[in-house]
């Protein structure tokens, strides 16, 4: 039983969410809406799961001085003077210390990591755009082409550049995307099917 | 080891340094560069321009402060078309640390076209997962936000007295910087059949065309240069503009180190063969 009940669960559940896009009746809705305020209280309770797991897992990482232990420390001490700060030090609304910690630390540190992401592109690029063979000549070209057409560069070149950085985008580029989404949709769906059917079971804890 | 092999192997902090200077300089001195406009992000503008005042859009502020310098340009300048038009909005921040960066830039711009929360927009905020609250959404607001973000409860809102689901709005526009535009395009427009336009990082970008091509999303910003081809477009700001001067010397830059890499290359090759 400890295999029936989850996978007759996830059977229900799955033909139940699948057969409501089809019926739009008030009832079903209203059934709908029911489970999908469970769904939403059960994603509440992920968040502090989810807390308990970092705790686990940096504690853990400190008891054993593993490698990089200070930076544990750092996360999890954040960790609680933040939900201290929301909770007993005025909420999260605009003027509370919540608020400044966010714009003074949070933000400017999230900023400089997503910028960082430039200087790791352009080496990445050096490295990576080598043109050995035809695939990786295609890629290269490719994407200088893109990178000229999408700054100004590209139309003082030549007038039509942005156009041919479009035509990119739009025709081959999106051929080759369009493929991987048809392939990964349809790599979705029977998975989803095998889920339904209890065919997969590795979500339960494998076999 | 010779020049052309120590072209190809060229110490990574070199990189960062030369990356580094090309950045700082557009900076100190700042230049404009020309913006061509596309016809995906045309197709948001006049979307919005078609707008009449009082009618009602929906803004979704879907990203977390990392992704300000890309994509807060465009939320603004939406947001400031919409207000200078009196068209009503209403906002959700669906990204977990976005309401505040969102809250911030709502007031600041409801305050400079003088409009007021409740009248002239509903900002709604936070709930947890995006998919079922946009979800929830397609049935009734009120269902994931009984109240907005500020503790008020959508029936006492006048602006949201009429209003009960993506049926009352004209369209969405979706700026963000992750999944959740994929959540809009599957339930909202997939589900809720509703009009919809994004606006993404430049990384996300090329994800999105084949949604374009097939019309689920009517629109499409990508990155900075989508922000400032909007702004261009809509004369509401001209952050992106400027920014595009340091987008233009970083792009150059890394496709010189490109070029400089593949000579190192072809080069070293050349000579391995001899």
């Amino acid at each position: 039983m400890r295999r029936e009940i989850p996978i007759a669960i996830c059977f229900l559940a799955g033909i139940f969410y699948t057969l409501e896009l089809f019926i739009p009746h008030r009832q079903v809705l209203s059934i709908f809406e029911t489970v999908r305020q469970w769904a939403q209280i059960l994603i509440a309770f992920a968040y502090v799961l989810a807390i308990a797991n970092i705790l686990r897992v940096n504690f853990h990482a400190i008891q054993k001085n593993q490698r990089d232990w200070p930076y544990k420390v750092v996360l999890i001490v954040s960790l609680f003077f933040m939900i201290t700060l929301g909770i007993f030090f005025g909420g999260i609304g605009e003027g509370t210390i919540f608020d400044w910690v966010y714009y003074h630390a949070q933000y400017p540190l999230q900023s400089t990591m997503f910028a960082l992401l430039a200087f790791f592109i352009a080496s990445a690029a050096f490295r990576a755009f080598r043109i050995r063979t035809l695939e990786a000549a295609l890629l290269a070209v490719t994407a200088v082409l893109v990178m000229i057409g999408r700054v100004p560069v590209g139309e003082e070149l030549w007038n039509n550049f942005p156009d041919f950085t479009e035509w990119i985008m739009n025709v081959p580029q999106l051929a080759g995307k369009r493929a991987i989404m048809i392939g990964a949709a349809l790599g979705a769906i029977s998975t989803a099917l095998k889920v339904l059917t209890g065919l997969e079971r590795t979500y339960l804890g494998g076999e | 080891m010779d020049f052309y092999n120590r072209l190809m192997n060229l110490d990574r902090r070199w990189v960062y340094l030369v990356v580094g200077i090309a950045v700082i300089i557009p900076v100190l001195n700042p230049f404009r560069v020309p913006v061509f406009v596309t016809q995906e992000v045309r197709s948001i503008y006049d979307f919005v321009e078609s707008l009449e005042p009082g009618d009602i859009m929906f803004l979704a502020i879907d990203y977390d402060p990392q992704a300000m310098a890309e994509v807060h340009p465009m939320a603004r300048a939406i947001m400031r078309q919409c207000f200078a038009k009196d068209v009503k909005l209403i906002i959700s921040a669906l990204s977990q640390n976005g309401p505040g960066m969102a809250e911030q830039l709502i007031s600041e711009v409801a305050r400079e076209f003088g409009k007021k929360s409740g009248i002239d927009y509903c900002y709604l905020g936070y709930k947890p997962y995006f998919g079922l609250v946009i979800l929830a959404m397609g049935q009734n607001f009120r269902i994931p936000f009984p109240e907005d973000y500020y503790g008020v409860p959508l029936d006492s809102l006048p602006m949201m007295r009429d209003v009960r689901n993506y049926d009352d709005v004209k369209g969405v526009v979706d700026i963000s910087s992750g999944n959740i535009t994929d959540a809009w395009i599957i339930y909202g427009n997939g589900r809720y059949d509703v009009k919809l336009a994004i606006g993404v990082t430049g990384v996300m970008t090329a994800n999105y065309y084949p949604y374009l091509a097939s019309g689920q999303i009517f629109g499409l910003m990508g990155g900075l240069k989508g922000a400032s081809e909007y702004e261009a477009l809509s004369k509401q700001g001209d952050r992106a503009i400027k920014m595009m001067s340091i987008q233009t010397t970083a792009h150059i830059v890394i496709v010189l180190f490109i070029v400089a890499g593949n000579i190192g290359y072809f080069m070293s090759r050349k000579k391995n063969k001899k």
